[in-house]
């Protein structure tokens, strides 16, 4: 089984937020990337693929040659290759035609991605990949099984879950529970020692057309003081939430 | 030209945020200079949309959509969007709307708006206000093609009451085929989900274990609030990893959310933060949770949330 791993190269989640250029760039100053957490859900269920089942994992980032240390901290987990396609992603469709390129030319069975990168929060880029691939996809997937060709899928809905089946390929959308979160992986000295002998292979962009751009960004605005309310008092928080918040 | 809503209906009614949805579509329609068009599916009470300013429904009856399936009522959508000459199409953030919309974006060539928050600033170019970096900021986006889709972010525009004497009209598209195949479903009944609802009272490690959950549920009882919980706490098995919300587990963009024994670490605030009011109730009076909150309680949470439930029912008993 040929698998692909999407990955995004994102401010780690403490990150401090600010802009610059007038408010029209994310500025990355002092900013430490790391892999989606989305998609080390995503990374390390292709592990389990290729310990336990056989399989070759390719992880694959459309990004500036500044995601490459994401890209190899991917291949020291244990990930076979890695590709770069060499083009900023600014668009969430452009960055899904570009990933289609590399499904097409590598033939992948299982494509696997994280439900959303926590930067921009798209929740787009799986999607959109599959409907111009034509292939089947589950989004918000929660546990994945293979057998042969076919797979099992669970997926969160509202209130519940969803059992799919689908012949490979297939694409998903990962979150947490698709691996346990003391099972996600972290790179060892000899992965590491490992992933600097392993390919990265840097791909031209197609240089599709993006649909969308960011022309600007904001802050949340300052939030007044929290309104301390004495533990001996609870009817007043009552009836702050009735008469001022007006939300009870 | 038009403004298409998708309001997804769950065993023939609709939610609340079918109708916010359809209040957001007329504004944009009437911002656009045009009409909207709201298609619904297996709707068993279409006419109640136009109370939001449904123009027109397009109700589509058909058993063989019973069980969603993302592709195809992608389809359905793309079908209805054509046939009305849809320039804007909006769906909402639940989980299904989620799945469909960057498939109708792909099937219509259009520019997808996620987490939108606000209504387009300006239309021509269109430009929409959404939420990124984890609800830490906004982007406001372009949308550069002709078609455009968004995602609207949950509770964000709220419900505008719009009355209009619509039309109802039968749509009936083809229906494509679909190899993926839904196998079973699996709904908790009865409770409050967190997706759907305006109150969420969650807990967290400050709660010391699973057998101290009774003063979640009563006070999510007395509220009608639905129970959540922060990551460390699912990820020990004290609760269901479905209640885990924060960055990485659920988004909460609830009227009212109230933390207890939760520190309010930035991974938990990013994913609750869109929630209009936030309490808090925490021994610590330097968690940081303090300071999101709007209101706060420096307090044990096995004495203050069993009073505030009393006091509570005293309150709802008075206020009948
Ligand atoms: C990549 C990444 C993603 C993450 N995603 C999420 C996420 O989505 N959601 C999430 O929640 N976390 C997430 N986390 C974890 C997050 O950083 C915190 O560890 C977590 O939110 C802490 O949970 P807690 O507040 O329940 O526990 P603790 O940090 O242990 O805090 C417990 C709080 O309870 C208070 N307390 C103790 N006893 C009492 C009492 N009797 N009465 C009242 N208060 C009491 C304490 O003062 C303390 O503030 C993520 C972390 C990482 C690295």
């Amino acid at each position: 089984m040929k698998i692909l791993v999407c990955i995004s190269h994102v401010p780690d989640t403490t990150s401090k937020i600010n802009f610059t250029e007038n408010d029209s760039k994310f500025d990355t100053n002092g900013v430490q990337f790391v892999i989606n957490p989305f998609d080390e859900f995503a990374l390390t269920r292709a592990m389990w693929f290729k310990e336990k089942q056989g399989a070759t994992v390719t992880v694959v980032n459309v990004g500036t040659i500044t995601s490459e240390p994401t890209l190899r901290k991917a291949l020291a987990i244990g990930a076979d290759n890695a590709i770069r396609v060499n083009t900023e992603a600014t668009d969430g469709f452009a960055v899904a035609k570009e990933l289609a390129e590399v499904v097409k030319n590598g033939g992948y069975d299982l494509i696997l991605a994280g439900r959303e990168s926590i930067d921009y929060n798209g929740e787009m880029v799986p999607g959109m990949l599959a409907t111009i691939l034509d292939y089947n996809f589950v989004n918000a997937c929660i546990q994945l099984d293979i057998d042969g060709d076919k797979a099992t899928v669970s997926r969160e809905i509202d209130g519940g879950k969803e059992v799919l089946t689908s012949n490979l390929p297939l694409i998903i959308a990962g979150q947490k529970g698709l691996v346990e979160e003391k099972d996600l992986r972290i790179p060892n000295m000899r992965g590491i020692m490992m992933a600097r002998k392993k390919p990265l292979t840097v791909v031209e962009p197609i240089n599709s057309t993006p649909a969308t751009s960011i022309v600007s960004f904001e802050k949340q605005a300052a939030k007044s003081a929290c309104k301390i309310v004495d533990a001996d008092n609870v009817e007043e928080l009552i009836s702050l939430l009735h008469n001022e918040a007006k939300v009870i | 030209m038009s403004v298409l809503v998708f309001a997804e209906t769950s065993e023939g009614k609709f939610k609340k945020s079918n109708f916010e949805a359809t209040s957001y579509g007329k504004k944009v329609a009437e911002q656009l200079g045009t009409n909207i068009v709201v298609l619904t599916i297996n709707s068993s009470e279409p006419t109640q949309l136009y109370k939001y300013g449904a123009e027109k429904v397009l109700n589509v009856l058909n058993d063989n959509l019973k069980t969603f399936n993302a592709k195809v009522y992608a389809d359905v959508i793309k079908q209805a969007a054509e046939k009305e000459s849809a320039q804007v199409i909006i769906v909402d953030s639940s989980a299904n709307g989620l799945y469909l919309a960057p498939i109708v974006a792909v099937d219509l060539n259009a520019g997808y708006a996620s987490n939108v928050v606000a209504l387009p600033s300006s239309v021509s170019p269109f430009t929409i206000k959404r939420k990124t970096f984890s609800n830490k900021a906004f982007n406001n986006t372009q949308i550069t093609t002709e078609i455009k889709v968004i995602g609207l972010a949950k509770n964000s525009y709220g419900l505008h009451e719009n009355e209009v004497s619509g039309t109802l009209e039968e749509f009936s598209p083809s229906l494509i085929e679909s190899t993926l195949i839904s196998q079973s479903v699996e709904q908790t009944t009865g409770k409050v989900t967190i997706a759907d609802a305006d109150i969420v009272v969650s807990g967290g490690r400050g709660l010391k274990g699973p057998e101290n959950w009774g003063i979640i549920e009563d006070l999510a009882a007395v509220l009608g609030a639905a129970t959540a919980c922060s990551k460390p706490v699912s990820d020990l098995g004290w609760r269901p990893h479905s209640e885990h919300v924060g960055q990485t587990g659920k988004p909460v963009a609830a009227n009212l959310y109230i933390a207890i024994g939760i520190s309010g670490a930035i991974q938990h605030l990013a994913g609750v933060n869109s929630s209009k009011v936030k309490v808090v109730i925490n021994t610590d009076p330097e968690a940081p949770f303090f300071k999101a909150a709007d209101y706060g309680i420096v307090g044990d949470a096995f004495e203050v949330v069993p009073k505030l439930i009393e006091k509570l029912k005293e309150f709802k008993a008075n206020n009948a």
